[in-house]
């Protein structure tokens, strides 16, 4: 017996995104973003969550990420 | 002695610089070239945009590859942004990405000319000095909302020359000149800049600093480019601090009038046969 687990859709730079329930953490290691890389930054609808939060903030369905660096810039 | 030297030392907020070029890091040939011509500018802060990752390769460099940052002050921009909640956000984001709360507060009212909005300027730096950044906001040239800016507790207003890109120098030197007179905040003159005589002309008009991209990193030989606006800015703040002399509508002799020889009336000059 398998357990059925219902799928959040979420919006990550744009773009829309079928996932599992989870939180910030594993969030960006699905998608191959190394959490302790220097110079990026996350919002979660509209509000900055700070690295140390990342583990303990849940994403929920209808959430929007935004996800940055630091590139070249006048 | 060079101004240098004699400590002038310019002071934004919490940050001491000894050079009054600001560099962008944009659009340049290639990143080494980048890299060289920040170097050769003597720039001490430079700018840097906020942007998104590409998750399709997360790996893609960063800025921060490039830039060495015990060397170098970032000054992160807003750049793309439409709105003050937009600008907010984005600053907000480059404090937790880059560990640094200054902020170039840059809102764009119109496309075409990417001129900036002065009133969406003023609300997100409000609302950023109160969030305790050292806001420096990308203004128009007009007296009265750098005033506002100022009142507001920026760290220093940014008016432009001309619009971003354009190379075509400092198109309102009144205006420039008035805002010096009053502002008592630094006053950077940011945009616009398209070659060193511009660059100089910012300085001799009292500018604290200038801030350029475009006329280094689309210049034939960006390094070289560099080079001289960091020589221009130097020789327009020297000029500044020497003070220039008045302009006159009528020729003064510089050589003295006392004993000037004279010969006899009528001689035409011409050798005698």
């Amino acid at each position: 017996m398998s357990v059925q687990i219902d799928l959040i859709e979420i919006t990550i730079n744009g773009k829309a995104r079928e996932v599992e329930p989870t939180n910030l953490l594993e969030m960006m290691r699905s998608e191959g973003v190394d959490p302790k890389r220097p110079g990026i930054a996350v919002a979660l609808n509209d509000r900055v969550v700070r690295r140390e939060s990342w583990e303990s903030t849940d994403i929920s369905d209808g959430d929007r990420l935004e996800v940055i660096t630091a590139l070249q810039g006048g | 002695m060079s101004v240098e030297q004699a400590g002038d030392a310019l002071v934004i907020g919490s940050q001491s610089f000894n050079s009054r070029l600001i560099l962008g890091t944009s659009r340049y040939p290639n990143p080494m070239e980048m890299v060289r011509s920040v170097e050769a500018s003597g720039a001490e802060m430079v700018t840097v945009s906020i942007r998104r990752i590409n998750l399709s390769d997360p790996d893609a460099g960063s800025i921060l590859d490039y830039i060495d940052r015990d060397r170098y002050r970032l000054l992160p921009n807003t750049a793309g942004c439409f709105t003050a909640r937009e600008a907010i956000l984005t600053a907000e984001l480059a404090r937790e990405a880059l560990g640094v709360d200054r902020v170039k507060v840059e809102v764009i009212g119109e496309e075409d000319t990417l001129l900036p909005d002065g009133a969406e300027t003023i609300k997100a730096s409000a609302a950023l000095v109160k969030s305790g950044f050292e806001v420096y906001p990308y203004a128009p040239d007009d007296l009265v909302t750098c005033l506002r800016l100022q009142d507001l507790g920026v760290a220093a207003v940014m008016p432009l020359a001309s619009p971003i890109g354009s190379g075509m120098g400092i198109q309102n030197p009144y205006n420039l000149s008035l805002i010096r007179e009053k502002l008592r905040i630094p006053l950077i003159v940011d945009a616009g800049i398209g070659i060193t005589s511009d660059a100089a002309r910012a300085m001799e008009l009292g500018a604290d600093a200038v801030l350029l991209n475009s006329a280094v990193s689309g210049a034939h030989h960006p390094v070289q480019m560099a080079e001289a606006m960091s020589l221009a800015v130097r020789a327009g703040r020297m000029a500044y601090l020497a003070g220039r002399i008045p302009t006159r509508r009528y020729a003064k002799a510089s050589s003295p009038t006392e004993g000037i020889i004279s010969v006899a009336a009528g001689a035409t000059g011409e050798a005698e046969g």
